[in-house]
Order: C-alpha cells, then sequence, then structure tokens
C-alpha cells in the first residue's frame, strides 16, 4: 500500500476500486469480447456500489455493460454461456457470500466444462466479488470463501493486497482461458496506492517476496499483509529477519517461491482472514512439511479465523480477527 | 406456402430420419446396457424423439443446443455425429469428449452442442449467455435450451426465464413436459398443469404444443425460430409428451399408472409419424423401411467403432483441467 515516499513521475495514487475500474476499461479497450455484468454495475445504477464499473456503460455502450436482475444464478450462467460462445464476461458478484447462490454454475459448470468436454469447450470468465470482516457486516456479508472454491480443480483464485495488484491481477483473470475467481475487499476497496504506468503484465501463480529475510517465512495474501507488512518491517528493526511472500494466486498457488523461502529460514508462518480450519493454510503448511520436513525448525503456523460465523458486534468481531499483535506473538514463538 | 400449410413432404421426411435414429439408438443402448456389454448411466428419450427433431430442422449447424442428461435425442437431432458419441458413452480415446464426459455430458460444439448438464434446470441460465454473445455480435445465430417439465419449479428457470425476457435475448426455452420429474408426477410437484402458463410471469410468447405431433411440433418452433431470429426475444415451449421408460435404465417406474401409461402409448410419436408419411404419401413403405435399415446398419457400424476403440490413457485424466497443464 501507501508507503509514504513520493510518487515517481510515471506513478499515480489510486484507491484500489480505481484499479479495477481501469483494469476492466483498459481490458475492454484492448477486447471486444471483453463484457460485464452483475448488480447494478451500469451508470444508470451508479457503475457498481464501489465504483468499480463507472464510466464503463457510457464509454462501452449498454450492450457490453449490463446490469442484471438479482439473480446469482442467471448472472454467472450467462457468464458461462458467453464464455462459451467465445467472450470474455467479467461478471461481479455484489458480495461474496452471495456465490453460494450460483455454486452450482461456478462448481458444477464453469469449473468443468473444460474437463468434461475433453477440452472442446472453455470457459475464460472472470467473477469479481467483494467481501472481508471488520467492517460490522456480520454473517452473511463478510466471508473469505476462498478455501471452497480452491477445492474445486478447474478454477483459478486471485487475491491482491495492493493497488497495483489490483489492477494486474484483475487483468490477468480476464485474459486468462480459465475461470478465474478475483475477491477484492470491502475495506481496501476505498483505501489507496500506486499505479505505474504501463508496468509490464502480471502472470496468475506467482507470489510477490515483499521483503526478503533468513530467520523466518511469514506467508499471507489479501488485507492481512498490511499487518504482515509492518510487523515484519518493526521485527527486522529488532533483529528479527522476516522474509514475508505475498501469495497473490491461490490457485495455482506459487510452491517455488514458498518452498525455496522456507528452505532457507526453516521456520513459516501462514496467515489468512478465513477461518483456519480446513482452510488454505492448512493447504500451505501441509505442502511446506511434506517437502520440508527435514528441514524445519519448527513446525509451521497457521493463524487464521477461529471456527466461527463473523459476528456483528465490533466487542465479538475485533477478537477473532488477526492483528499485528498476534502475528507477531506467532513469530516470536517459532523462534 | 409453407407458411401457411406447415412442414413440406421433405421436412417431414427428415423429421422422420431423426425420429428414427433416435428411436433405433435408444433400443440399441438399453439392449447393450441390458447385456453387460455397456457400462453407463442411462436415460431414456424415448417418446420424446419429435420434439427436437422438428426443431432441430429449423435450425443452423452453428446454432446452439443445450441439454440434460435426457439428452439423446437431442443430441443425434442436432447432428452430434454418431461414432464420437458411442464410443463416448463405452468411455473410449476416440469419445467426443475423450471419456471424460460420458453420456451426461456430451458435447460437440460444431454440432452447435456446446452443454449437456446433470443438473436439473442449469442449461437455462448458460442459454441466456449464448444468446446474449449472438446479440453482441449479431452472428445471427439463436440458443436454445432443453429441459424436463420438473425443471420448471429451479429457482434457475424463474432466474433464466427472467433475464432473457428483459435482455430479449434470441433463446427457445423448451420445456418437454413428459409429465414426470424422476418419480414424481407433473401434479405431484407442479403447480401449474400447463407449464406454458409460466411464460406469462416473465411476459414471455409461449406456445403449448403437443410435441408427439411432428407438424404441430415443426410450427411451433417454427414461431419461436423466427422470433429469436428476428430480433424479437425468447419464447418458452412446452411440448406435450410422455416419457415411456422409467427415469434411469433400472427404475421399473411402477409409480407410472398403468393406464396412463397405455393411453400415452396410443400416442406413441414414431408410428404416427411413420404412418402420416404413407397416408399423406410423402414416402412408400418400402422407401421408409430402406430409412430404417440404412439407420439401422449406420448404428451398428458405430457400435462396432465404439467398441473397438482403446480407452483413453491414463494421463488424458490430468489434462483439461486447465488451459495449460498445470502440474499438482
Amino acid at each position: 500500500m501507501t508507503t509514504g515516499t513520493e510518487n515517481r513521475a510515471d506513478e499515480r495514487t489510486v484507491t484500489c476500486a480505481d484499479a479495477v475500474q481501469e483494469a476492466l476499461a483498459e481490458a475492454m479497450e484492448r477486447d471486444d469480447s471483453v463484457i460485464v455484468l452483475g448488480e447494478d454495475v451500469a451508470d444508470l445504477q451508479g457503475g457498481g456500489i464501489r465504483g468499480c464499473t463507472q464510466g464503463l456503460s457510457t464509454r462501452f455502450g449498454d450492450g457490453r455493460v449490463r446490469s442484471t436482475p438479482i439473480s446469482e444464478q442467471a448472472i454467472i450462467g450467462a457468464a458461462v454461456g458467453a464464455a462459451i460462445a467465445g467472450m470474455r464476461p467479467v461478471a461481479e458478484i455484489m458480495l461474496m457470500n452471495f456465490i453460494t447462490v450460483a455454486m452450482d454454475q461456478i462448481v458444477n459448470h464453469a469449473a468443468k466444462t473444460r474437463y468434461m468436454s475433453g477440452g472442446q469447450a472453455s470457459v475464460p470468465l472472470t467473477i469479481r466479488t467483494m467481501t472481508g470482516a471488520g467492517a460490522g457486516t456480520g454473517g452473511q456479508h463478510s466471508d473469505m470463501l476462498e478455501a471452497w472454491l480452491a477445492h474445486v480443480p478447474g478454477l483459478k483464485i486471485a487475491v491482491p493486497s495492493t493497488a497495483a495488484d489490483y489492477k494486474a491481477l484483475l487483468t490477468a483473470c480476464i485474459f486468462d482461458d480459465n475461470p478465474c475467481i478475483f475477491i477484492e475487499n470491502t475495506l481496501q476497496l476505498k483505501s489507496k496506492g500506486s499505479l505505474i504506468a504501463n508496468e509490464k503484465p502480471l502472470p496468475l501463480g506467482k507470489a510477490r517476496i515483499v521483503r526478503s529475510g533468513s530467520d523466518v517465512t511469514l506467508i499471507s495474501y489479501g488485507r492481512p499483509m498490511i499487518d504482515a507488512e509492518k510487523v515484519a518491517a518493526s521485527l527486522g528493526d529488532q533483529g528479527l529477519s522476516v522474509e514475508l511472500i505475498d501469495l497473490r494466486t491461490i490457485v495455482p498457488f506459487d510452491e517455488e517461491t514458498i518452498l525455496n523461502s522456507v528452505a532457507k529460514t526453516g521456520r513459516a508462518v501462514v496467515l489468512h482472514e478465513a477461518v483456519k480450519r480446513f482452510g488454505v493454510g492448512a493447504e500451505i503448511a501441509s505442502r511446506i512439511h511434506e517437502e520440508l520436513f527435514a528441514d524445519l525448525k519448527k513446525p509451521v503456523l497457521r493463524l487464521g479465523m477461529p471456527y466461527t460465523p463473523v459476528p456483528f458486534s465490533s466487542a465479538l468481531e475485533k477478537p477473532i480477527l488477526w492483528n499485528a499483535d498476534k502475528i507477531e506473538a506467532a513469530i516470536r514463538s517459532l523462534m | 406456402m409453407e407458411r401457411l400449410n406447415g412442414p413440406d413432404g421433405a421436412t417431414l421426411l427428415n423429421i422422420y430420419g431423426k425420429v428414427s435414429l433416435i428411436k433405433q439408438c435408444d433400443e440399441r443402448l438399453i439392449r447393450l446396457i441390458r447385456s453387460g456389454r455397456l457400462a453407463a448411466p442411462y436415460y431414456s428419450p424415448r417418446g420424446q424423439e419429435v420434439i427436437p427433431a422438428a426443431i432441430s430442422v429449423l435450425l443452423n449447424d452453428d446454432d446452439y443446443v443445450v441439454t440434460i442428461y435426457r439428452g439423446l435425442h437431442d443430441h443425434l437431432a442436432k447432428g452430434v455425429p454418431l461414432k464420437g458419441l458411442l464410443a463416448e458413452y463405452f468411455g473410449r480415446a476416440a469419445g467426443h469428449c475423450k471419456g471424460k464426459g460420458g453420456p451426461m455430458h456430451i458435447t460437440h460444439p460444431a454440432s452447435g452442442v456446446v452443454m449437456t448438464t446433470g443438473i436439473v434446470g442449469s442449461g437455462i441460465p448458460i442459454a441466456n449467455g449464448l444468446g446474449w454473445a449472438s446479440q453482441l455480435r449479431g452472428d445471427g445465430r439463436i440458443a436454445v435450451t432443453n429441459f424436463g417439465d420438473g425443471a420448471s419449479n429451479i429457482g434457475a428457470f424463474h432466474e433464466g426465464l427472467n433475464l432473457a425476457a428483459v435482455w430479449k435475448l434470441p433463446v427457445i426455452f423448451v420445456c418437454q413436459n413428459n409429465q414426470w420429474a424422476e418419480h414424481t408426477s407433473l401434479a405431484g410437484g407442479t403447480s401449474v398443469t400447463d407449464i406454458a402458463n409460466r411464460g406469462a410471469a416473465y411476459d414471455m410468447p409461449s406456445i403449448l404444443v403437443d410435441g408427439n405431433d411432428a407438424r404441430a411440433m415443426w410450427g411451433a418452433a417454427r414461431e419461436a425460430v423466427e422470433r429469436a431470429r428476428n430480433g424479437g426475444g425468447p419464447t418458452l415451449i412446452e411440448a406435450k409428451t410422455f416419457r415411456f421408460n422409467g427415469h434411469n435404465l433400472g427404475d421399473p417406474a411402477h409409480y407410472i399408472p398403468e393406464e396412463e401409461l397405455a393411453a400415452w402409448q396410443l400416442r406413441d410419436p414414431h408410428p404416427a409419424l411413420r404412418a402420416l408419411l404413407i397416408a399423406e404419401g410423402h414416402a412408400t413403405e418400402a422407401e421408409i423401411a430402406a430409412i430404417e435399415e440404412s439407420i439401422a446398419a449406420e448404428i451398428e457400424d458405430a457400435v462396432a467403432y465404439a467398441m473397438e476403440q482403446p480407452y483413453p490413457d491414463e494421463s488424458e485424466g490430468r489434462l483439461d483441467i486447465y488451459d495449460e497443464e498445470i502440474a499438482i
């Protein structure tokens, strides 16, 4: 996110929502087959509840940018059909909990059509969806459900943590020939970061080493990256060298970068917002144990939400989320 | 003249060729499964064959068809090549889907069959996307999506029809009302007697037609195809028909009252069309018999071909999960 340093000449400061809008506009400009649908995405309906699609219907027409009824199955179904017909639809499911209503289309159709057709049909669609706890939106507007989707072969899943990645990863999803889920964070969409002009395209499946270190590897993605970065910097000042990895893509995840790092440090913490049990962290920890058991100085530690729905009251919500103290304590417990 | 009088003799004969292919293929598959030579889930479309046969003579090769697990009739009517289709039933490498889809997921885009789903109702919203793509490209292609009466009770039907009506999509929703949703009768699970009435809820033109009557079915399809082709938007067709077999092969269908089955068997679409062709002088008994024999030979040839094909290599199972191969 914003570093506080001065921008380069080719650098601009934008919100993550702006970055999404830019990615969509540039993709639509570059390729006529990129089309957008979702609830309230056209300008007449406000260009998306976070403004992520603002201006697109005016610029590209209401044929290619369509507000839909509140019908998640119809939205994803239409995206699947259009993708099979050779378009690159970008469907917005306003909030991630609403994908539960469209899971049949995502799991049985988007994910499996290429395979079940023996490669005759492909589904190059992107589903943008927003979620995240910490804003008091309660049990049905906050869940991070990436582990559900990661369990379905055929889908790709990206979770950005910086404005630059909001743009780059979304662009990569749109032009990927597989169905991709792009998970935006409700709170983060309003926050700012820098974009560099003509940044080169980012492939899916490549993690980013945010900070090199030698004592312990901290792996995370999405909004918890902000605290992870603070902790890594502060521990660095205290002489504890943390290698911080932003996963960026959950499926496929960058095993090579993770394993190289942990082979070097011998210690790892995996941090995510989603419920810890049966989560992405379990898969990553397991892969590290399978490949690097002999090199590990301590078992891999996971940090995630306890096994509970997201509560409404901040008195209940705050304690179940990650924070800098918890991250630091986890890292120190491995030393 | 055709516009006023309905399908001409050549068209009816064309429809019959498809009907005979479907009926004979269905009977052959049932024999193969019952004799233990084919192990596959099978949902017989017997009794419903006129519906796609009459629609498909009005479609172009590149028009889209979406169908369901009970889809053999829809696949054959649209022209999915028989050899690759049967090879897929047998799970062989030469199957259209390389043995990875099977009977419930037949796909053959070159024939326009882009989706066969095993999930009731799910093809309905997908057809909307196909129609949207056609609408954006202005390429005139239309999408036909087939489903049963049971599917008209699932959410996807209602979401799908509403969106198609709002967007005026070139999609034809074909409800093949075979009176039975798995083991439940129409009256036992559906609030309306005529599913065509549900179109009114979406202000969608709807046609109720006897799906066992080739001439009537062709007329209904022509109206819907013209509307879709000319930018007039979607149509719901309810084609009344009957499922002569159980839900799937192996289901003895004891729940279907004998008198109901007997009454519908009197309206079997296959002999009816055959008799009509002869009565109206479109073909002689001998000409029809020759067509049927040639189809029978084609089916035997395809069965032999399918059974001779090798199974896919185990490595095939790891391909087509993604566009690129991802080692996991």
